[in-house]
């Protein structure tokens, strides 16, 4: 029972290991931007449960609520921030795609490596 | 003048003598050699200065700066280093002497990367020479090699690039792979690498190990050609002459067996060496080199490649005396160190001489030189000489003092081996000798040619003088020696 | 202490990230490049006061908007660190100082301004990463500086300069990704990101499986950041088809911030408490950086250009930095930090001198340097010194950390310890190989072609380069600097009393 109380933590590893296969076996350069940015939300969600407690509530300190249960709100924070990295590393990512489509006039690492042995 | 500043003074004046040559090198070919033999009498005037000091028995000394911890940059005169430094300086004059002689006859390029790498190998010859502590020495074995380098490669053509690359690897692989841990082994288990006479490395290893590092030290120093270090010697030999002289008699090769019975005696300690058994491989090492060296000098028929072999064999000579771990023996080592460094450059300058003025570099062409080169040939058979022992020559000396240390060691191995190769130094010497002036001439018309040109034979006639001068007049420098391996009278100063 | 001098360590960051996004309003680029050089300098400087605060053997602390740890964000430099911020500041001023000439050939004048912001973002960031003392301020840091370093790299006219900066993008993203797991592993475990926070809890925590865990993903994703041997790959084309400044830059310390990371996590957090900790450090990554030292020194035995060689042999360098720092010695880590300070300064040289080269020749194949010593002696001279700092000649810089690692390996003792000599000194004699192909391509090879117009390289830049170069001779013979550095941090590092 406990195994599938942790289901957070699986979907997390599942998420993780999809966007690591995408990123190492596709030669789409796009497909591995998005199993990149797969693998980073999974991250995400790692956190996002850690901070989590049962029964939690928001925490906002209100009159007669001292001594409610309330869940960290810091993971969310640190979050917030790692979001936007993942943001920018996808934006440059596809920036750079958008370079290599214009100089090599393909997306597809194969085609871009045998360009270049040529 | 203080001898501390004599000291810096033998390291600096080649460095800003190679400054000055360089400079001048733009301005004319004669301001150049001037300075050259300018910087060379000076260095001889500062190193012979230091002289009466090292014999009143004072061991003054000079810290230039602490690189790491424990670990300097020191220098310090003592009787050893002070024979090597005043061998180099007077040598280089000579040298430079001839070489003008040599390089203007032959037309060489690059005349002036030529005198400043030489007057910058100088330097650090010094550095070698008078170095106090392990660290330095390394330090200037480095620069030697590297200086040299040029030197080595300066024709600059593929095929001499190529034996340049294996002289440089020889060296570089040697010192790095071999000497270098030793060096550092020896700090860490010394906590020191201070010269001290009756060495620093008593009492902290023992067993085989000693064997071991000495093996570091003997192989890395590969400048000292044990076989199978040898290979870069002949390799070197694409060399201009006056190069191949400063390799095989001033400088590099001297450097390495230098630099081998200094390790033996001030790191070491013949004493303690002595009682460990597991040192013993370096006689046989040694014995083997000299014998293989003259076998196969035996087959040689070009001149050069023959007195490269040879000095592979005399190198060994001085290897084994140092080996032989007894007073008499490490004496006989110094003085042969002097001995072979005449007769080698003897050699050297003769077979420039030949080259210079008829291009002939085979045994078989040399037929009946005799005639038409009396001076160079009387010269190169005074240097042969001394290369076999025959008195009246320095050779002959150093053989009776090596001789002496292994009766001193009840070592029949010695000499048995020196025996044995006094007759191999005969057997390919000798014919040589009796072709040059008894064989008949068979030069071919219209490549007549007489003596070579006249700085050339003056230089080689002052060394073969000073080789057979050596025989009656050694006796300062064994004196000297003698402090080497029984205590002197002042105690030596620590840095 | 002025007060100034108190606030140094925030500084450090703040001012390249302050003026970065001012760079790129200021026209025309040559005033770009001079804002960017100025503050490059003034980093520099500022490095040097944090330097000069280290070597008094204090720590210095700063509270970010005065909020005490481990609640605020606390910035700490130490001996250490200091000794990377030197490397840092000064290989940026350095390369821009020297690059002016090489970036106007290589980047159109318009784009510019944006890529001395990069520039400037890419210093703040790891400036960042070496103040903080945060496990997450470290992540975001790196990943400002991984994101402008990628800008930087795809500067370049190259266009195979594409690819390879996607692939270091992925394998950075991972690499920091990877990170970032571990600290959030750690997080749970102790409720708190202050380095030293984290140590002091990390006694009371019950179980210590996350914590192995975390530790796993923390070593594999700052190993793929700095390129340990074999999660090198990223690393030769970046450092190869990047514009020749930048690469001077990343080559003399980004993948250095990244250990300097790793060596903290490990040292300063998890020495302590974790019992087995120092015989799994050693037997997971003295393999890999023997590994490194041989497999990519004999790669760069065969390279046929120039900048891959030099790129290879920073894989190498790499493994030399990670073998002292796995014997787990106070003689190791030393010896580790000191070849940092030495090898950025060799590689630097190097660079540098790749740079002059690169402004005159048509390209950096060693063919097409055939020649190039007669026309550019001095660049080449400079060359050399850093060649054989490279190699550790006596009297230069890396010969120093050479010695350091010897006797090192010499402590260690037994057929290890040997080994290890042996694998230290091979490495050394494959860098004699591969640095002299070059010296020899340039002074004795003959041209193929007949040579074109080839002058000795701008004089600033040539005269920056012999700065370096010289910088190496003065470094070998009077190492004070980074001894005491690294000494300091080693002792730091290990828990001992300086």
């Amino acid at each position: 029972m406990n195994f599938l109380g942790l289901y957070n933590y699986w979907v997390f590893a599942v998420l993780l290991m999809i966007g690591f296969y995408a990123v190492v076996a596709k030669t789409n350069l796009v497909k591995k931007l998005m199993g990149l940015s797969l693998f980073q939300a999974a991250v995400f969600l790692l956190y996002i449960t850690m901070g989590k407690i049962s029964g939690g509530t928001a925490p906002i300190i209100q009159k007669g609520l001292e001594d409610a249960v309330f869940s960290n709100p810091l993971p969310q924070v640190l979050i917030l921030t790692a979001i936007v990295v993942g943001i920018s590393t996808t934006a440059l990512g596809l920036g750079i795609i958008v370079r290599i489509n214009e100089e090599y006039g393909s997306i597809d690492e194969r085609d871009v490596q045998e360009s270049d042995r040529r | 003048m203080r001898p501390e500043t004599g000291i810096l003074l033998a390291l600096c004046v080649p460095l800003v003598g190679a400054l000055l040559i360089g400079l001048a090198g733009r301005v004319g070919p004669n301001l150049r050699e001037t300075m050259t033999l300018a910087t060379a009498t000076t260095l001889i005037a500062v190193v012979w200065n230091l002289l009466p000091e090292i014999f009143a028995g004072e061991r003054p000394g000079v810290t230039v700066t602490e690189v790491l911890p424990g670990i300097s940059i020191a220098f310090q005169l003592e009787p050893l280093g002070m024979m090597f430094a005043c061998l180099a300086s007077g040598l280089w004059l000579i040298n430079s002497i001839y070489s003008i002689g040599y390089m203007r006859g032959n037309r060489e390029q690059h005349q002036t990367r030529f005198y400043v790498m030489f007057s910058v190998s100088l330097a650090a010859t010094m550095g070698i020479a008078l170095a106090a502590n392990l660290f330095t020495l390394f330090l200037f074995y480095e620069m030697l090699t590297l200086a040299t380098y040029p030197l080595v490669a300066h024709k600059g053509d593929q095929a001499t690039v190529r034996s340049a690359r294996v002289y440089l690897g020889v060296l570089i692989v040697a010192s790095i792979g071999l000497l270098l841990p030793a060096v550092i082994w020896t700090y860490v288990l010394a906590g020191t690498g201070d010269f001290t006479p009756g060495g620093i490395l008593a009492g902290k290893i023992d067993g085989p190990l000693v064997g071991l590092l000495l093996a570091l030290f003997v192989f890395g120093a590969a400048k000292a050609a044990v076989m199978p270090m040898h290979l870069w010697l002949p390799a070197a030999m694409v060399a201009p002459t006056p190069v191949s002289a400063l390799l095989h008699a001033v400088a590099v090769v001297k450097a390495g067996v230098f630099v081998i019975t200094k390790i033996i005696v001030y790191v070491f300690g013949i004493d303690f060496l002595f009682a460990v058994p597991s040192s013993g491989w370096l006689t046989y090492a040694a014995a083997f080199t000299i014998i293989a060296a003259s076998v196969v000098a035996l087959r040689q028929q070009n001149l050069k490649r023959l007195l490269a072999y040879s000095t592979i064999g005399q190198l060994s000579y001085i290897v084994l005396a140092s080996a032989t771990l007894k007073p008499l023996a490490e004496v006989g080592a110094t003085v042969h160190m002097v001995a072979h460094a005449f007769g080698k450059i003897t050699l050297f300058f003769a077979a420039g001489a030949i080259y210079t003025a008829s291009k002939k570099t085979e045994l078989a062409q040399l037929r009946g030189i005799g005639q038409r080169m009396p001076w160079t040939m009387a010269a190169f058979t005074i240097g042969a000489l001394s290369m076999i022992g025959v008195p009246p020559t320095g050779g002959f000396v150093s053989k009776w003092y090596i001789l002496a240390g292994a009766f001193q060691a009840n070592n029949y191995l010695v000499l048995a081996t020196i025996i044995a190769s006094t007759a191999l130094n005969a057997a390919y010497f000798l014919p040589i000798i009796y072709m040059a002036w008894f064989g008949r001439d068979r030069t071919p018309a219209g490549q007549e040619h007489g003596e070579a040109p006249f700085a050339a034979v003056l230089a080689l006639t002052v060394t073969a003088f000073l080789t057979l001068a050596f025989f009656a007049f050694n006796q300062p420098l064994v004196e000297l020696e003698s402090q080497l391996v029984s205590p002197v009278p002042t105690v030596m100063q620590g840095n | 202490m002025s007060s100034i001098d108190a606030h140094l360590p925030v500084l450090q960051v703040v001012v390249p990230l302050l003026v970065a996004p001012l760079v790129t309003i200021l026209r025309p680029s040559g005033l770009a490049w001079a804002a960017t050089t100025a503050t490059s300098f003034m980093a520099l400087m500022i490095a040097v006061g944090l330097t000069a605060g280290a070597l008094e053997g204090d720590i210095q602390r700063y509270e970010v908007g005065a909020w005490a740890a481990p609640y605020g964000i606390e910035l700490a430099v130490d001996s250490f660190g200091a000794l990377l911020l030197l490397i840092l500041t000064g290989a940026s001023t350095f390369a821009l100082l020297a690059g002016k000439a090489s970036l106007d050939q290589q980047i159109e004048s318009g784009r510019q301004p944006l890529f001395f912001s990069a520039w400037l973002l890419v210093l703040a960031g790891l400036a960042g990463i070496l103040v903080s003392a945060d496990a997450f301020n470290i992540f975001v840091f790196m990943e400002i500086s991984s994101l402008a370093s990628y800008v930087l790299i795809a500067g370049g006219p190259d266009r195979r300069a594409l690819p390879a900066v996607f692939k270091y993008l992925m394998m950075g993203t991972i690499g920091a990704t990877f990170y970032l797991i571990g600290i959030g592993l750690i997080y749970m475990m102790t409720g708190t990101l202050n380095l030293a926070d984290i140590q002091v809890r990390l006694v009371d925590v019950a179980g210590l499986r996350p914590v192995v865990v975390a530790i796993g993903f923390i070593t594999v994703g700052l190993g793929l950041k700095a390129a340990v041997f074999p999660l090198h790959v990223w690393l030769p084309n970046a450092y190869n088809f990047a514009p020749h400044a930048a690469t001077v830059l990343l080559a003399a310390c980004a993948a250095k911030v990244s250990l300097y990371v790793l060596l903290t996590f490990d040292f300063v957090v998890l020495q302590p408490v974790l019992p087995e900790h120092d015989p799994h450090f050693g037997a997971f990554l003295m393999p890999l950086a023997v590994l490194g030292i041989l497999a990519a020194s004999a790669v760069a035995l065969f390279e046929p250009n120039l900048k891959r060689l030099l790129a290879f042999s920073s894989v190498a360098q790499i493994g030399y930095i990670l073998l002292g720092a796995s014997m787990v010695s106070l003689p190791g880590v030393t010896a580790s930090l000191m070849h940092m300070f030495n090898h950025a300064l060799a590689k630097g040289a190097l660079f540098l001198a790749v740079m002059c080269l690169a402004t005159r020749l048509p390209s950096l194949e060693l063919d097409d340097l055939a020649g190039a010593a007669k026309r550019m002696p001095w660049t080449m001279a400079a060359f050399v010194v850093g060649g054989l700092s490279l190699i550790g000649i006596p009297g230069t810089a890396g010969f120093t950390s050479k010695w350091y690692l010897i006797s090192a390996s010499l402590e260690v003792g037994g057929a290890g310890g040997w080994l290890l000599i042996g694998v230290i000194v091979t490495g050394s004699l494959m860098a004699v190989v591969y640095i002299w192909r070059v010296v020899e391509a340039a002074w004795f090879r003959v041209p193929l072609a007949e040579p074109t117009e080839v002058r000795e390289a701008p004089a600033l830049m040539l005269s920056v380069t012999w700065l370096a170069a010289a910088a190496n001779v003065y470094f070998g013979l009077s190492p004070w600097l980074q001894t005491t550095l690294a000494s300091n941090g080693a002792r730091m590092l290990l828990g001992e009393a300086p």
